[in-house]
């Protein structure tokens, strides 16, 4: 049990987003949804986005996990409001966890996957909404 | 959440324990001007040795062992690679069985994961749903070529207690070495290794407000062990290299002050633990006890909280001042949560949800009820961001691309 030692680890950004997250919640009519992670590694995503002409009007998620999930979840909800889908699509688990002022390497690939979650949405919205 | 939180509390005792002032003011002047070498004929050497010796009795007394069987060491892990590798190994031993359990600690399952590489063969005995090891798998694991039985007394996570004696009774008929790594045990619970039927014991001097970075293992006269450190011949040629006098003069007053204030420092946090455990089942919906509800160490709390992860549980606590610990993989770095919790048979999404809470001589009531007062508030925030919940226990039925 190595808490403290992966407490300190986390930036003041990440403890920001773990103690308020912003944009918590489910979107009921949602124009897309994104699930990743499986509970059985510890970690699981969803992220109900809205689309307007384009642009990503709103976002929620809801996250199982840990600190550096939930802050991943927060931010990247912050990052992609406003943007069009084809900025969303590019944000990348990188720039999340850079606008958190970095992640402990060991949380970089089981709990940064707020990007993955963004890239599932959209496909949801695109796959409805094809014709 | 609090930022900053106005108050610290420290319920994490199974991780380490703060030293007593009085064994810091033992130790002090074995840093400085008593800084003899206890092999030394001349006067510092043999304050050195007297002070050495005298731990010695100290830490004998404390688990009812004769001072001749202590060997000091560095610490709990030291003494169990020295019991198992020492015992297993002994006089060119190259092969053999050596009987262990599911739920001990890294330092004894890596020391037989070590030998197991070398050409030895390990089993590993299940624990029961509540946390323990059967006396009757160990006896009917037992074979010819049975080198060494190892099973803790109790544990660091759940703080179950081991039936101990029945194995070591076992353990004694057949001729086979015993083994216990007894180091979250000691100073907490009686420990008799004449009653006990130990041949082998680990202890570690942080887990009972002594310094860090001295242990010892209790050798019983006439166990077949071997030293996995070579040297000088310190220690009955067990464990060369020049005794830490400071830090087992510190482990000798750890271990005075435990026997002397064991009983009532127990039973203080027994009120305590149970107050904390039936206020947290009754309070917090879908929250649930690992372990034993009884028989278990007196400071140990070990709870599950449907729906959400550790980690997040531990830094929520944190920001509000608490110190606990978690048995969730994400607060390992590694992707398995605790194998002690799995072997007892919960899932690995029940395993993420663990809180252990351990309880010292110098926590208060107060402080369990300012626990009370903030951990519902951190579990209900957890949840409100948590995708599943009663109604969506795995939560799979809304739709949306997922991918896992």
């Amino acid at each position: 049990m190595g808490m403290t030692k992966v407490v300190a680890l986390y930036s003041d950004k990440v403890m920001d987003h773990f103690t308020n997250p912003r944009n918590v919640g489910e979107i009921p009519d949602a124009d897309g949804i994104g699930k990743v992670g499986n509970p059985q590694c510890g970690d699981v995503m969803w992220l109900y986005i809205k689309v307007d002409n384009n642009i990503i009007t709103d976002i929620k998620f809801k996250t199982f996990g840990c600190g550096a999930a939930i802050a991943t979840s927060s931010m990247i909800t912050e990052i992609a409001k406003g943007k069009t889908l084809e900025e969303a699509k590019k944000i990348s688990r990188g720039d999340v966890a850079d606008a958190l002022d970095g992640l402990p390497p060991v949380k970089m690939h089981c709990s940064n996957l707020a990007a993955d979650a963004l890239l599932e949405a959209i496909k949801d919205y695109e796959t409805k909404h094809k014709t | 959440m609090s930022a900053n939180p106005v108050r610290r509390i420290y319920f994490d005792h199974g991780a380490t324990t703060p030293m007593l002032p009085e064994v810091v003011e033992a130790m002090r002047p074995y840093f400085t001007e008593r800084c003899g070498n206890a092999s030394s004929i001349h006067s510092f050497g043999r304050e050195a040795k007297r002070a050495l010796e005298e731990a010695r009795r100290n830490v004998a007394r404390l688990i009812n062992a004769d001072p001749s069987d202590i060997v000091f060491t560095s610490s709990g892990t030291e003494s169990d690679n020295l019991a198992i590798k020492g015992t297993a190994l002994f006089e060119g031993r190259s092969a053999g069985h050596i009987i262990t359990s599911r739920m001990e600690h890294h330092a004894v399952l890596e020391s037989c994961a070590n030998l197991k590489a070398a050409g030895f063969e390990v089993s590993e005995l299940p624990i029961t749903n509540d946390g323990f090891v059967r006396p009757e798998d160990v006896e009917e694991a037992i074979r010819k070529d049975t080198v060494l039985i190892s099973v803790m007394m109790a544990n660091s996570e759940i703080g179950t207690v081991q039936p101990v004696r029945e194995i070591g009774k076992i353990a004694q008929a057949e001729g086979i070495p015993f083994h216990t790594d007894a180091v979250q045990a000691v100073g907490k619970i009686r420990v008799d290794v004449k009653k006990d039927n130990v041949d082998l014991l680990s202890l570690s001097s942080h887990k009972f407000h002594g310094p860090k970075g001295v242990g010892a293992l209790y050798v019983k006269s006439g166990t077949r062990i071997g030293p996995i450190l070579h040297g000088g011949g310190h220690e009955r040629g067990l464990r060369s290299s020049t005794e830490n006098i400071p830090g087992i003069v510190g482990l000798g007053k750890a271990a005075q002050i435990a026997a002397r204030d064991m009983k009532d420092c127990a039973d203080r946090m027994r009120d305590m633990r149970d107050r904390m455990i039936d206020s947290v089942l009754k309070t917090i919906p879908d929250s649930h006890l690992n372990g034993h509800p009884v028989n278990r160490l007196a400071g140990n709390a070990h709870f599950r909280f449907d729906f959400i992860e550790g980690e997040g549980l531990v830094l929520g606590l944190d920001t509000l001042g608490v110190a606990a610990s978690t048995g969730s993989a994400c607060s390992t770095g590694s992707l398995a949560p605790s194998h002690v919790l799995l072997a007892m048979g919960l899932r690995h999404e029940q395993a993420h949800g663990s809180l252990r809470v351990t309880l010292g001589r110098e926590n208060t009531h107060e402080e369990v009820s300012y626990f009370l007062d903030v951990l519902p508030g951190v579990v209900s925030k957890l949840r409100e961001i948590s995708p599943f919940s009663n109604e969506h226990p795995n939560g799979d039925d809304e739709g949306g691309s997922s991918v896992q």
